[in-house]
């Protein structure tokens, strides 16, 4: 290794780091404005000179490589001289208008322009004035503070994948901006708020709202998604104000998804349920914990009474935390009842039995970067999982072949070697002609003839060959298409097969917490860490489909939350009592006997595990607003009120002390051996289409839907039947028609939008939006012109 | 002996009484320097650290950008400010509380920015609880009512700043 003299220091430096990163490992500071360790060194800023012996003029450390003996002297006279010129010269168009500036406290041109600036300028000519962009509604601009050191329009090319912001005009004309009049859409745009070195991008809905000094951090866990990326939330006077990511290279290195960002948004709602609620005489009336809670004991006393155990169901959203899944099945164990399930967008739950302890990628998120090939199914991981999706664009940067099979052609930040994208229904046929092409190798799992009755087309056999290659450095990935498909065992045992005949890594990417969920027992038929639980009882969809006659919704709101929407609404309505625990007031209208105001993950402790099974404890960063509580208090109360034994816990913490796990990599998944028989095809028939029902990511749960700056951003689509020319032409419809979209005894009125990323004989409709929600989950449509 | 002689006469003329006297004598007819507050007051100087209030530009804008630096150098806590983006897409502040009882009128808050200044008014008082509490609605009263004063204090000190 090479040996180096910083500042008289001897270092040994890997050889082939620039000075920049020789001097940051051994703690020496070095001013700079453009490098950042993530992205390539651009050397524009000209901030980080130093002197080196023997160089007739100053270098820039970020784009110098070490050589042996060479000698940096960070802060010689001959490098401050330069430092301070670099300053001068940036300051010359910067505004100074620090005092209404949000970077101001925190920016490092402020703080570079305390050690290296003058305190007078000697530039009497006009400033630069640039004008203001709107490039969404999540990124504020303020382009005059802009210095170029074009890390944001980096970003977009090496990161996100998408260069939407880039550099217009040279010299003093030089200007970031968006192609003319587009906005900055990326899941992971946020990030260019923190990258931003000045008060050029700021964050939009934290605008002026507070000062970096006065906010108080606190660690969190992200709950949208199944990668668990670490935050800091800050608040003010107990308010959370902003999000900012927590470095974390084993997960999310140094970026955070727009929707972790900024979902903090509906902590602050108008709609935040603030005191309990019960339903009498026709309308809410706000009550007191102790009558609410009595009123809930009573009614689900009644229907013990009345009916039987079995006549009860919980349904939990998968972004609760791990006490919270336990508690809610130990209080429905408690009562004799196995009706809990937090797997609400699941409709095939056929290989429950066989299924592994909870479901998980199959490696780590970091290993995930060094796979060779990568078959995606039903997963569009970019907008689903951002993070992870920013490690499947690294292994494809690093040479990956990425393959994909989904029902719409979702536009990756990385290119496929292969693709297929058909109507829901054909997924499993595709995927089990993939399997068959894989000639060599183990048995195929018994049924595959009849998925793989037709010969493998060449794009089949070319993906099977890219699988076959990578070997055991392939990685299949289930997403959340997959997980809604009416065939998700036929997938799974598909996606097996051909883990068992290259030896690939095999992952499922499922909602949230999820993985919590099945750890901690929240499901019908294990208890928690797998515990038999003989018979078990009713998931998620049967619960609904064959009504009970009472719902314990913890953070649940059926209506957006469920697969099956229509089917869930109809079963809250018939059901006799309806207990609500919700973070949000009920919408006008929705059935319901008692709302208990629980605290969102900001106000509560708890664990989340991601789908590596890291589990990652975090605290309270501010206290409930108004009556709020957390949810597992909200539990442990109500089992004590139902006179149950061992809801005793004074802390999350003692719940959690409940729970422990080995995670064990040796053993492997139960391979499925045997596929369900497929039905009856039910294509082709004249104007009925399969509808893809994905939810968008800005619609997964109660949090994001209440985000207004997310709901205004690219990425939320407009609640619509999309569809591509061909198939529209077959409906003779034209972009823009009012049509009815019936599904079973329901429908819709919505708009046509042509789409050619839809795949002939389905359509899509988002799932999530109050215009959709009547119509229920995947299935035939009917669509008829108005 | 001498002494003896000297001390009796002083104490049986009452000398050391006649000579504390003189000193009455004279005050008792110098011109007087006592103040008939309230009827008569003291000159202040243009530094002094009053009652505060909150100034406007000529055109009638609030100076107050809400940069908060007055909040974060105010060495007694005594100032709350919420502020958010006003429909113009200006910097504001919607609440501008500062509570007398923790006020030590330092003075720093004027330093650290010219829109929240310390006037010459220090005759106040509260009446009931909470109204030590001043916000920012009373701050901009107080400041328009006394533009005129304030203006010509700043003025007056200018030079030495």
């Amino acid at each position: 290794m090479p040996t180096i003299e910083i500042d008289g220091r001897k270092l040994e430096v890997e050889a082939g780091k620039m000075v920049i990163q020789a001097a940051d490992e051994a703690g020496i500071y070095i001013p700079r404005f453009c490098y950042h360790s993530k992205l390539s060194v651009a050397a524009n800023c000209r901030m980080c000179m130093v002197e080196v012996e023997k160089a007739p003029k100053p270098m820039p450390a970020c784009a110098t490589p070490i050589t042996d003996g060479m000698k940096i002297f960070t802060s010689s006279p001959v490098a401050v001289d330069a430092q301070k010129g670099t300053m001068e010269f940036l300051l010359i168009n910067h505004p100074l208008d620090c005092p209404v500036c949000d970077q101001g406290g925190e920016c490092p041109l402020q703080d570079q322009a305390m050690g290296y600036g003058k305190d007078v300028s000697r530039f009497t000519e006009n400033k630069r004035v640039v004008k203001d962009k709107d490039i969404g509604p999540l990124i504020a601009t303020e382009m005059t503070r802009c210095i170029h050191c074009t890390r944001c329009v980096r970003f977009g090319q090496e990161i996100a994948g998408i260069m939407e912001l880039g550099a217009i005009g040279r010299g003093e004309h030089m200007e970031i901006g968006t192609y003319i009049g587009h906005t900055v859409d990326s899941e992971l745009s946020g990030n260019m708020i923190d990258l931003c070195p000045v008060g050029a991008l700021t964050n939009k809905p934290y605008r002026f709202t507070a000062r970096a000094w006065e906010l108080v951090a606190g660690l969190g866990v992200s709950p949208h998604d199944c990668v668990g990326s670490n935050f800091e939330m800050h608040s003010l006077r107990n308010v959370v104000k902003r999000v900012i990511p927590v470095d974390n290279d084993g997960i999310n290195e140094c970026w955070l998804s727009d929707r972790d960002r900024f979902s903090y948004q509906s902590f602050n709602s108008a709609d935040r349920l603030l005191a309990p609620k019960i339903y009498e005489a026709g309308k809410w009336i706000e009550t007191d914990w102790e009558t609410a809670l009595r009123h809930t004991v009573q009614g689900v006393r009644a229907v013990l009474q009345n009916h039987s155990a079995q006549q009860v169901g919980a349904l939990v959203t998968p972004t609760a935390t791990l006490e919270e899944f336990y508690l809610t099945q130990k209080l429905m164990r408690s009562l004799g009842c196995h009706n809990v399930d937090h797997r609400l967008r699941q409709s095939d739950f056929s290989d429950d039995d066989i299924a592994p302890l909870f479901p998980s990628l199959g490696s780590s998120i970091e290993q995930l970067e060094q796979a060779k090939a990568i078959l995606l199914i039903g997963a569009n991981i970019r907008k689903d999982q951002p993070l992870l999706g920013l490690r499947v664009r690294k292994a494809y940067l690093r040479g990956a072949r990425i393959v994909a099979i989904n029902s719409i052609d979702y536009p990756f930040h990385f290119d496929l070697a292969g693709k297929a994208v058909v109507a829901p229904e054909q997924l499993p046929y595709v995927l089990a002609r993939v399997v068959a092409a894989m000639s060599n190798g183990s048995d195929p799992p018994q049924g595959l003839r009849a998925w793989a009755s037709d010969a493998p087309t060449q794009a089949e056999r070319e993906m099977a060959e890219i699988l076959k290659q990578a070997g055991e450095d392939a990685h299949i990935i289930l997403g959340l298409s997959a997980i809604a498909h009416p065939w998700f065992s036929v997938l799974r045992g598909l996606a097996q097969a051909i883990q068992a005949r290259t030896g690939a890594r095999f992952g499922i990417l499922p909602e949230a917490n999820s993985a919590g969920g099945w750890l901690a027992g929240c499901l019908p038929h294990r208890g928690p860490i797998g515990q038999d639980v003989g018979d078990g009882g009713m998931h998620a969809v049967d619960m609904l489909r064959d009504p009970r006659k009472a719902y314990l919704l913890v953070g649940v709101e059926p209506e957006y939350d469920c697969l099956e929407s229509r089917v869930a609404a109809d079963a809250m309505t018939s059901a006799e009592f309806v207990v609500r625990m919700t973070a949000f007031d009920i919408e006008d209208g929705l059935p319901g006997d008692v709302l208990l105001p629980i605290a969102p993950f900001s106000e509560t402790s708890g664990t989340y595990v991601n789908c590596e099974g890291r589990a990652q404890s975090v605290t309270a960063v501010v206290p409930p607003k108004g009556e709020a509580r957390p949810l597992w208090k909200v539990l442990r109360v109500v089992g004590n009120l139902l006179d149950q034994p061992g809801f005793e816990y004074m802390s999350s913490d003692d719940v959690r002390r409940e729970l422990t796990w080995d995670i064990d990599d040796s053993e492997p998944d139960t391979v499925i051996r045997r596929l369900s028989e497929p039905g009856k095809p039910a294509n082709g028939k004249g104007i009925d289409v399969e509808r893809v029902a994905d939810v968008p990511l800005y619609k997964v749960d109660p949090y994001v839907r209440r985000a207004p700056a997310l709901q205004a951003a690219k990425d939320t689509p407009e609640p619509a039947a999309y569809m591509n020319s061909e198939q529209a032409s077959k409906l003779a419809l034209v972009n823009g028609d009012r049509i009815h979209a019936h599904m079973g005894e329901s429908s819709v009125e919505l708009d046509l939008i042509i789409d050619e990323r839809v795949p002939t004989h389905s359509v899509y409709i988002p799932s999530g939006y109050r215009q959709t929600a009547p119509l229920g989950g995947v299935g035939m449509v009917r669509i008829v012109k108005v | 002996m001498n002494t003896r002689v000297r001390q009796l006469f002083r104490s049986f003329l009452l000398w050391e009484l006649l000579k504390g006297l003189q000193v009455t004598g004279r005050h008792l007819f110098a011109r007087k320097i006592t103040v008939q507050y309230p009827e008569e007051k003291a000159p202040k100087s243009p530094r002094f650290r009053g009652l505060h209030a909150l100034r406007r530009y000529p055109n009638g804008e609030e100076r107050c950008i809400a940069c908060k630096l007055c909040e974060a150098v105010c060495p007694a806590a005594a100032i709350t400010i919420e502020s958010e983006e006003r429909e113009d897409g200006t910097r504001r502040t919607t609440r501008y509380d500062i509570d007398l009882f923790k006020c030590i009128y330092c003075g720093f808050c004027e330093e650290a920015w010219d829109s929240i200044v310390e006037t010459h008014i220090h005759e106040f008082h509260f009446e009931n609880r909470g109204e030590n509490i001043i916000t920012k609605e009373q701050l901009l009263a107080i400041g328009d009512q006394y533009e005129a004063e304030i203006a010509a204090a700043r003025s007056a000190d200018a030079p030495y700043r």
